[in-house]
């Protein structure tokens, strides 16, 4: 890639900080330019959080058709998978499944609640209505 | 309590803290590029069992802590590297390195990393960076893919050092233990090494998943995305592939341009003709998997979404493949 052919696009990234590229001036050489961007990538990150919101949609029809517990939810909108959550909120993973069934999660302690409120950073009175307060 | 130390924005994570760790044992020698190159970074692979983010895991560079351990073992510098299981100790071991003066590499996940753009923070927990010091409660953080240095609270580093889930950082940090001199000799033995190494993870490693090879086998397996994923899905597979090939800390076209750059450079050590040729080849192989990009965003921006349109793709990567072998090989033959 040339020199002047690096994208300047305006992407997400562009906002807060320039990106490192390295590219090739009039005689051939190496050298690094800054990117504000480039649509390319900018648009292959809009598919991968588009996907995000389409999981999250279904996570939240699911939980309020009584199919699974409101972890789901929160486990879309926080991009974890069972593994990820078992790490932050201290639980085994199968300990984690059986609490994604809605019976299972009725019964749970406030304490155990409390552990999974932080693991995903909301209160436990949010944890159960799917309430998310940040933007 | 502030070190002396000089931030410097680069492409990569892992060559970045490399290089500017190294920044003072090789007075300025061991550039990104350089640190790129005889850890031998570049790579590809493709294994079609396992998922990232609900897509294909692909990767274009070596594996997370590989760059930066062969890097000083080439160059003959010892290295300091430890995982914790508890988070007091975690913090209080780097705080005494940072009273004796040493400036620490410190693994971290981005999930929750404040001042990364949300839009970027997904669970990946192979991001670099370096502590230079502290001031109150506020850690001095050199993010190599930052244009400038910045901080994290105490409880912000502590909680993206022990980020959870898959390549979990257990607190991990490193850092070079003795400050050692580096001639332009060892450097000289360390490209020619770094290249015989990345020869073999490019043309050696057998099966179809990893190398040249791999990249080949992944421009077939496009070609049938359309009819086993629906055209859809598929597009949400190129865009991962796009995001791995371009994002922040690639330097661009899947690390190719960084490791172009690495052969230039390494051409004045070496004092061999060859590698600005087949520098060449590389920054052509960067251009056409930039090519490939443009054409895969046509389909996950709704564009086109053909199955002649995923044939092409898949000839791209065929085509890179052919090139990158030929750019190995020539690397492989020369008689140093």
């Amino acid at each position: 890639m040339k020199k002047e052919n690096v994208p300047q696009d305006m992407g997400a990234l562009g906002k807060i900080t320039k990106e490192v590229c390295y590219a090739t001036d009039n005689t051939g050489k190496y050298v690094t330019e800054l990117s504000s961007g480039w649509d390319v990538k900018s648009g292959a990150l809009d598919v991968a959080w588009k996907d995000v919101e389409e999981r999250v949609a279904r996570a939240k029809r699911r939980v309020l058709n009584g199919e699974v517990s409101p972890l789901l939810f929160f486990m879309e909108y926080r991009l974890m998978d069972i593994e990820i959550l078992a790490g932050y909120s201290g639980f085994w993973k199968w300990q984690v499944k059986r609490h994604l069934k809605p019976d299972v999660f009725k019964k749970l302690s406030d304490k155990k609640l409390q552990k999974y409120a932080d693991a995903f950073n909301v209160k436990v009175e949010d944890l159960k209505t799917m309430t998310v307060h940040e933007a | 309590m502030k070190l002396d130390f000089e931030h410097h924005q680069s492409a990569h994570c892992e060559s970045g803290v490399t290089s500017s760790l190294l920044r003072e044992s090789s007075s300025n020698k061991i550039t990104e590029p350089l640190a790129f190159g005889i850890g031998a970074g570049l790579f590809f692979c493709y294994i079609p069992l396992i998922k990232i983010n609900n897509g294909p895991a692909i990767a274009f560079r070596t594996f997370p802590g590989l760059i930066f351990k062969r890097t000083c073992n080439a160059l003959g510098i010892p290295v300091i590297r430890k995982k914790f299981s508890s988070k007091g100790q975690a913090e209080s071991y780097l705080i005494e390195r940072l009273k004796e003066g040493h400036p620490v590499g410190c693994q971290v996940g981005v999930y929750y990393l404040s001042y990364f753009p949300r839009e970027y923070r997904f669970h990946f927990n192979a991001h670099n960076l370096i502590v230079f010091g502290k001031e109150d409660d506020n850690y001095l953080i050199s993010d190599p893919v930052m244009e400038t240095p910045t901080k994290l609270t105490s409880y912000e580093l502590e909680r993206v050092r022990f980020a959870k889930g898959a390549l979990a950082p257990k607190g991990q940090l490193y850092y070079p233990k003795s400050k050692a001199i580096i001639t332009d000799e060892q450097i000289r033995k360390a490209i020619i090494s770094g290249i015989k190494t990345n020869v073999n993870q490019m043309l050696r490693i057998p099966g179809n998943f990893a190398g040249v090879s791999g990249i080949k086998y992944t421009g077939k397996k496009i070609k049938n995305w359309r009819n086993k994923l629906g055209v859809e899905k598929a597009g949400s597979y190129l865009a991962q592939l796009v995001r791995m090939q371009e994002e922040i800390g690639t330097g661009g076209g899947g690390f190719r341009y960084i490791y172009g750059a690495f052969l230039q450079q390494a051409q004045a050590y070496t004092h061999n003709d060859q590698l600005s040729e087949i520098s060449k080849i590389f920054t052509q192989a960067g251009d056409l998997w930039r090519t490939a990009a443009v054409h895969a965003a046509g389909i996950y921006k709704g564009r086109l979404g053909s199955q002649e349109d995923f044939n092409q793709m898949g000839d791209y990567l065929i085509e890179i493949a052919e090139l990158e072998k030929n750019a190995f090989l020539a690397l492989k033959n020369i008689k140093w």
